[in-house]
């Protein structure tokens, strides 16, 4: 298996973003990471777009083929990838895959997805597509209401609180507010979100991640000739990916994902690495409680110890471990199909030193986190500094 | 929802049919055909069995952003509800106050209406939650 790099980002600025199509989001995102890496259109192999809901959300499905089209690449493979919220961050993996096994050269892997071209309850309705329809969603189960089962039951066990809670969002804000790509860039006090309006209990609403548009994308090679092209390369170290009971009420345990810990386990065993040797993690915080578990399960802390970490501060920017330095799915936005590639794009800035304000201070290695529906599917990517 | 697509569900839904591993005894709903735990050895050996409805709370939450379909109950009551047969639902929980709901509680299934796809379309029926009397 060949070593691969991560030689060229690009990104959208993340929000409602009512001038651009998902064609734009797609192409604008794509363009960017192509001129960063310095490749040229005849170079790229192959073109894997990560995307939930297209044909729902904008009535187009085949979306792949149609974005390589307008980026003047017709005639590539172009395939879309579908893992729920976990479609960017899987799409990562097969192309991952498509350069380590020696079959390409130079893939690039996009996500996007256009959530405003539909009323806000519809968007919801669809994101509650990758939970169970027809054993959760039938009988009223929101996707909301879903995460806060998980937080009731998190907080019962663990003795997890409100404010633990409610802490996960004002860091992600404080984030958020030092990136320029992030939805929302502003600081928020706990009180905010511990006042918002209820969203299914114990979840307010800011508690939630947004429902966002946006486009990323990142341009793949093997290490060995990362540094033939201009775009400063990182290393993409690790992959893992993991799936578990696609209904909450089945998981062996309501309070922990199994994807995401069998996810991070595969992947950091691929590297040798351990949670220790991690600068810094983006998680997949689509709620509050999703970081608090993420870290848990992932292994930066003991279960039950989710809570406690964030309110000591161990979570913060440049502290034990620097959780979601972009401002995460809460600050930076949830473009859904996307997310993935907005992580990794981070983690690429971060390691290339780029993060102005958010930067962690000489960050070696990081860890991306993105997961499906509630939990169904989960896949990780470990990210390294370059060193020739 | 298309009617088939409800219809082909309605004995699960109405009388809470499940399967059972004919090797490891366990209960699962709705219907399996193969056990997670027991893999190849459980195929073909997967009996029905109707879940009894009563079993106890072990989750909860009060929902008050619905689906349009559920917006005249809001806000409403979601739970996780362990059957005794070991298997968990999901599923709302009614004829109870929010701030009177413990984990632990003993409930058990009813049949009600979940929905309707139109005044004149078809009404979709299933299994709630109520307090045990």
């Amino acid at each position: 298996m060949r070593e691969v790099a991560i030689i060229g980002i690009g990104e959208t600025k993340i929000g409602e973003l009512w001038d651009l199509s998902l064609r734009d989001l797609g192409i604008h995102a794509g363009l960017e990471a192509i001129q960063d890496a310095g490749v040229t259109g005849d170079e790229i192999e192959k073109l894997y777009i990560g995307n939930m809901s297209a044909g729902r959300l904008i009535n187009q499905e085949h979306i792949a083929p149609m974005i390589a089209d307008y980026a003047g690449l017709e005639g590539t493979p172009a395939v879309r990838i579908e893992s729920g919220g976990a479609s960017g961050g899987m799409a990562l993996a097969e192309g991952f895959m498509a350069v380590a096994s020696g079959m390409n050269d130079i893939v690039v892997v996009g996500g996007a997805e256009k959530m405003t071209d539909v009323g806000d309850v519809e968007a919801k309705d669809i994101l509650s597509s990758t939970g169970d329809r027809e054993w959760e969603s039938v009988f009223g189960a929101t996707f909301d209401s879903l995460y806060a089962l998980m937080a009731k039951h998190h907080m019962d066990v663990y003795g997890t609180t409100r404010e633990q809670l409610a802490q996960v969002a004002v860091k992600n804000h404080y984030n958020g507010a030092r990136n320029p790509n992030a939805q929302f860039q502003r600081e928020i006090p706990l009180k905010m979100v511990l006042n918002s309006p209820a969203v299914s209990t114990p979840l307010g609403m800011f508690d939630c991640a947004p429902l966002s548009d946006g486009g990323a994308a990142v341009v793949l090679c093997p290490v060995e000739i990362a540094e033939s092209y201009s775009g400063k390369p990182v290393r993409m170290m690790g992959v893992g990916m993991g799936s578990d009971h696609m209904a909450v009420h089945d998981r062996q345990s309501i309070d922990t994902m199994k994807a995401t810990n069998l996810a991070a386990r595969r992947a950091l065993d691929m590297t040798g690495l351990e949670c220790s040797n991690m600068d810094f993690a983006e998680v997949h915080d689509n709620y509050t409680i999703s970081e608090i578990m993420a870290i848990e399960d992932i292994g930066f802390f003991n279960k039950g110890d989710g809570g406690p970490a964030t309110q000591r501060g161990d979570t913060a920017l440049n502290s034990k471990i620097s959780v979601n330095p972009s401002g995460g799915l809460k600050a930076k936005g949830q473009p859904v199909g996307a997310v993935g590639i907005n992580q990794a794009v981070e983690a690429v800035i971060q390691l290339r030193d780029k993060a102005g304000d958010r930067q962690v201070d000489d960050a070696e290695y990081g860890l991306t986190h993105n997961v499906g529906g509630t939990g169904g599917s989960a896949v990780v990517h470990i990210f390294g500094r370059w060193s020739p | 929802m298309s009617i088939p697509r409800f219809w082909r569900e309605i004995r699960q839904r109405y009388k809470g049919i499940g399967t059972e591993c004919g090797v490891c005894n366990r209960v699962y709903f709705p219907p399996r055909e193969v056990c997670p735990d027991c893999g190849r050895d459980s195929l073909g050996d997967m009996k029905e069995r109707e879940i009894s409805g009563k079993g106890k709370v072990l989750t909860f939450t009060e929902v008050h952003e619905p689906m349009p379909d559920f917006e005249i109950l809001s806000p409403y009551i979601m739970a996780i509800v362990e059957m005794d047969e070991g298997v968990r639902m999901t599923g709302q929980l009614v004829g109870v106050e929010f701030d009177e709901v413990k984990n632990g509680m003993e409930v058990e299934a009813v049949l009600r209406k979940l929905g309707e796809e139109s005044p004149s379309g078809i009404i979709y029926y299933g299994y709630k939650f109520r307090p045990c009397r």
